[in-house]
Formats: C-alpha cells, structure tokens, sequence
C-alpha cells in the first residue's frame, strides 16, 4: 500500500473525483497556475484545464457564492479558502445560503458544495493563519464539518465530502499536510461522514479529540502505554453533526475522559461532547470530564515563545492525561 | 395616437397583451395579499407594486423555459412569468404545506421553485447575486446556450456580494444580467443616500461590462435591453448590468409606515407614471386593449385572485413536526 502525506491524500481524493464525475471543479486563490499556496491542487489544473481548476478573484464571499450557484445548477463545486482565518467574508454565503438550501426550500433546491479550508497552528502562522473555525460553523444544522487526522482519512472522507448531497466544510490541518504521512490504498473508498473512529483501543482513559491532536494524543498515549496506561482514542473526525454514540461508548468504556482541542476552550466543539457526556454517562464515570485547549485569547501570537504557549503538544497531552488516570 | 414600438422589438400584440396580463395578475394579487394582511389574515405583505413592468419586461426577453433566475423579494413579476402560479403564490402568503417555495418556511416572496429555474432566495439581500454568476458559470462549462438573470435593489447595489459577484462575472465573461430595481428607497433611506454615484449603471465600468439606465415603468424600453443582453451573453460577450427606474408604490412592508420619511405628493406624483396605467394606455391607443378585452382579463384576473385566495386559505399548514424534515438528504 502506496504511503503518502496528508496533503497528497487531499490532492490524489481531488484528482480521482475529477476523473470520475466531470460535473467536479475546484475554485479559489491560487489554486489553478499554481497549484494552490500548499500546493494541494498542484497539477489538476494541467490535467483538467483552466475552467475545472478556476483561479478566482481575490474575494471569499464569491468563491462561496460562485460555488453555491453552480451547486444548485448541479456542479459538485470544491471551493478552497486559502486559510480558515479568511474564511469570514464568506460567513453570510455559508451560514444564510448553502447550509439553509435545501431546508428553506423545502427539499426543492440542494447545494453539494465543498469548501476546504486549512486551519491550525504551529507554523508561526500568527493570528490570522493559526485558527481554528470550526466551533464557528457548529451549531448551524444544514451544515457538515469534517477534519481528518490521517491521511487515510482524507482521501476517504473528502471522497465523500464531495459525492455528498449537502454542503460539507472540509478542514485541513496546514501543520499536518507535510508531518503526517500513512498508507493510503490506491483503490476507491469513501468512508462515512458523521462516524467517529477509535484510533487507539485502552481501557484506562477514554481521550476525544479531532484532527491534528488525534496524532499528539496517539504520541501521548504511547508514552504512558510504557508506564502501564492505556489509552482509548476516539477521533471525532466529523465535528458537526457529532457521533454522539461513538462518544457515549467512548466515555463509558473507562469513565475517564479527556477531551482535547487546539481550539480556544469556551465554545469550543469539546464543550458539545461534555454536554453530551454529562446527559448521558453520568453513572459510568469516575472523575470529572476534564478538558484540554488553547487558552481563551483571540488567537495564536507570532513570538515562538507565546505560539508554544497556545499550541497543544504530546507533552501538554501526556501531563493531562496522567493526571486523569491518577484521579 | 401612439406609435407602435413593439412591432420592431418582435414582439406580436398577443405578447404584449401577455405581458400586461401578467403585470396585471402581479398587481391584483399583490393588492389582495394587503387586504388579507389588513383583514389579519396572513402575517406579512411585500410589494412589488410600482416594479411589475421591469419585472415582466425583462422576464419576457429571456428564455422563459431555459433561463434561470435569482429573483428578489419584489419579484412577483418575474415568478408569475417563470411559471409560478397565483394559487402558488397565494400558498407562500397563508404560508401553507403546499406552497412550492418552502412549504411555508420562508415569509412570502422568499421565492424558489426549481422546476421553473427560480432559485430559492433568502432574506439576507444581495447573497443571490454571486449564485447567479455561479449558474452561469456552469452554463459557460458546460455549453449551455442559457443565461441567468438576477435582481436586486439599488440598496442592495451596495453589499460586497454585488461588487464581488459582477466583478466574478466580468473577469470570466459569464452569461449574467443583473438588473437593478431602483425603486428610489430602501426601506426608508432614498437613493441619493445609498449611491455615491448618481446612476447604478455606471458601477458597470468597474466590472468590464456594458451598464444601462432604463424607464423601468417602461415595459418595452426594459424588454429591449434585456434582450440585447441576452443576446451578447450569448455570444459569449459575457454580462450586462441593467438599472431599471421605477418607484416603490407601497409602504416597504405590511410592517412599515412610509408617511413617515416621504410626502404624500411624492407618492401621488408617482402614481402618474405607473405602468399599469401607462401601459394599459400604450395599448388602448394601439386598439389591442379594447374595452371588451379588457373587461375579459380583468374579470379572468379576478377570478383567478378568488380562485387562489379560497384555496390557499383552505390549504393545510405542515405538521408541526414537519419542522424537523429535510435539514440534510433523506
């Protein structure tokens, strides 16, 4: 099985669904000539010409907009925003048009639109090219938000992402496109929005967690794995609508439980999983549902010594889950 | 003594007869949803009272089978052509489970209806401008000999998505025409308040493409542009942007009191220029309109209102938990 990065699991999982449904087009900044300032789109806009891989205007609320009409004439638009943070101008576009489409229509109208954005920090990346958006967009019903951990899972999830009916926000982790790497199969798959996955089966503590930490948790639990602390990883991979089974079973299995987020803490999507953990396993655990996130400031400074600070680590991981085990 | 001026536009006296018709229908039924929102029968009224002839004569000039429209919430005109009926119309104002728009989700005129190419709209103005550049964006990938047709008000002019959508239009030469209503107010804050610049259609420089002012009273003079744009979309000389001129002859809403920011006189003056009248006395003169046609379309017309009004109010509303369908594919 062919190994490959995160970020070439994004490009490959677009390649393939351009070949298979011509009705697939990319649009954004940058992302046609060059091959996108990641360089996710690098050579679909040679292999499938300019119309199919549009560089757009320097303006989000139209590379949104653009995309919902197309959408609705029945593309399978996949609009990239050069980084979460500038994902902003095109909130009204998001949030008023492709996640109400089909609901204030009826079921008349749909929008299977995609809209992949990086996040994440790490990569002195400052205020505006550290965030993360997702808590933004997570209580808007009508929307999908996936974020991967893996680079097997993005090939299968942005796979589906497109070949869904309704709009699917994609986040990327920047910091993950070049670090993580895994075996990606070379066949077709699509794997199933909405479902969380267990990466790491343990019976001490449960930890919950999405995306870039997925991979700092797994780091963590290895580590305690070494001093007899076994570690249960449930990835949440879609972050809206939650699994909220696989979180129930998650929780009760060791009725300890770690939720981790690079994300600020308040409002945070780990605030809706120990919401749900609260109504549901209250009699199953053992000690206080404990959270671990970025602090509450407007985002991720520059100075390498305050982005340290923010950004979650195996380390920062690592402490907080022995102090759960030991509670 | 009139001057026939739509013979050389193409259009036969059938068709313009049509157009008043239907300009007609759109006043009659916007006339009886404010008696209904009086009598307290239904929760809101927006108008398209001053704005049927931009509405009709522009829906005219396009492909009424293929086209597809973004429309804005003044839009009766433009619906009724595209193929939405009264009684439809009628099931969005007593928001009711029938209605074609959203099955009464939406306050009336947030129009849609996909099987007439209407775009479902919401109420956040100015958001269906770029989905229009979207449609015609994949008109353009796909060779499709269509166009979209968008509008909104000159207030609207002023929201990022109408610079971002026209300039998206312009830079990839798409097959859009945007036409602007200026109906001089939005809400209470005249035109002059609104536009740095004296006329909407001059915004169409910054975009690369052709602008024009037009009578927006006039339906002739709004279907003769409209057509021309059409035809330059269509061959491949991308988009036009249209202010058509008109006024708004109601209050903004049922919810709005407009005595409260213009004169009577302003709105009486208007009144001299409205199309229905206007347009009713083109064709009289022409003898198209004779006196026996039109008591026949006014009493079709009114029976039609009766027809759709007795209906939509004897209509069931959805369930309540009907509330809970269609948040994502079922």
């Amino acid at each position: 099985m062919p190994v490959m990065s995160y970020i070439q699991a994004v490009t490959t999982a677009l390649r393939e669904e351009m070949q298979r449904d011509e009705k697939v087009f990319i649009l954004g900044e940058d992302v046609g000539k060059k091959g996108g300032v990641f360089k996710a789109t690098e050579g679909l806009y040679d292999q499938f010409g300019e119309y199919r891989v549009l560089d757009t205007p320097l303006a989000e609320s139209a590379i949104a907009g653009v995309g919902i009409g197309a959408a609705m004439y029945g593309m399978r638009p996949v609009a990239e925003m050069q980084f979460a943070d500038f994902i902003m101008p095109a909130v009204n576009q998001i949030i008023s048009e492709a996640a109400r489409i089909r609901y204030r229509s009826n079921n008349d109208w749909n929008c299977p639109i995609v809209i992949r954005a990086p996040y994440g920090g790490g990569v002195h990346g400052a205020l505006y090219h550290s965030q993360s958006v997702e808590a933004l967009f997570a209580n808007q019903p009508g929307l999908k938000i996936v974020m991967p951990s893996t680079p097997y899972d993005v090939k299968g999830l942005l796979k589906a992402a497109i070949r869904d009916n309704d709009p699917v926000l994609f986040f990327e982790h920047k910091r993950a496109y070049r670090l993580l790497k895994g075996e990606v199969p070379e066949e077709d798959y699509v794997l199933p929005i909405g479902k969380a996955d267990v990466k790491r089966e343990g019976s001490d503590i449960t930890i919950i967690t999405y995306g870039l930490c997925v991979h700092f948790a797994l780091q963590a639990a290895e580590k305690l794995a070494e001093v007899g602390i076994e570690a249960h990883i449930l990835d949440l991979r879609t972050v809206y609508p939650l699994d909220k089974e696989a979180i129930i079973e998650a929780a009760k299995k060791t009725g300890k439980v770690l939720l981790v987020t690079e994300d600020n803490k308040e409002g945070s999507i780990i605030g809706e999983v120990a919401a749900i953990i609260a109504e549901n396993c209250l009699f199953d655990l053992d000690a206080p549902v404990m959270r671990l996130a970025g602090p509450d400031i407007p985002s991720m400074p520059y100075a390498p010594t305050m982005e340290k600070f923010f950004m979650m680590n195996p380390d920062k991981i690592e402490k907080a889950m022995r102090e759960l085990a030991e509670f | 003594m009139a001057t026939n001026r739509h013979e050389e536009l193409g259009l036969s006296n059938e068709q313009v007869l049509e157009m008043y018709k239907t300009m007609l229908l759109a006043r009659k039924l916007d006339e009886r949803m404010w008696l209904l929102n009086r009598a307290g029968k239904i929760p809101f009224v927006i108008s398209c009272q001053g704005q049927e002839a931009a509405q009709v004569g522009a829906a005219f000039a396009l492909n009424r089978m293929e086209d597809y429209v973004a429309p804005y919430y003044r839009d009766m005109g433009v619906v009724l052509a595209f193929g939405m009926t009264a009684k439809e119309l009628m099931l969005s104002a007593f928001a009711k489970a029938e209605d074609p728009n959203s099955g009464g989700r939406q306050m009336p005129s947030h129009f849609g209806q996909k099987k007439n190419r209407i775009l479902t709209g919401s109420s956040p103005v100015t958001t269906q401008v770029p989905h229009a550049v979207g449609v015609a964006l994949a008109a353009k990938m796909e060779n499709k000999k269509i166009v979209s047709f968008v509008t909104l008000g000159e207030g609207s002019s002023n929201q990022g998505d109408f610079h971002e959508g026209l300039n998206f239009a312009g830079v990839h030469k798409l097959p859009v025409i945007t036409m602007v209503e200026n109906n001089k107010y939005a809400i209470s804050v005249p035109s002059e308040k609104q536009l740095g610049n004296e006329k909407v259609s001059d915004r169409a420089l910054g975009y690369g493409m052709p602008g024009y002012t037009v009578d927006g009273n006039d339906p002739l003079e709004v279907y003769k542009v409209v057509k021309e744009a059409r035809e330059r979309a269509l061959k491949g000389e991308g988009a036009t942007l249209v202010e058509a001129v008109s006024y708004r002859l109601t209050a903004h809403s049922s919810d709005d009191d407009d005595r409260a920011y213009r004169d009577k006189e302003e709105v009486d003056e208007a009144k001299k220029l409205d199309s229905i009248f206007t347009f009713a006395f083109y064709l009289k003169e022409l003898g198209i309109l004779t006196e026996e046609i039109e008591i026949e379309i006014t009493n079709e017309i009114v029976a039609i209102v009766n027809e759709a009004t007795d209906y939509a109010e004897n209509a069931p509303y959805a369930l309540p938990e009907d509330a809970l369908k269609y948040v994502y594919e079922e």
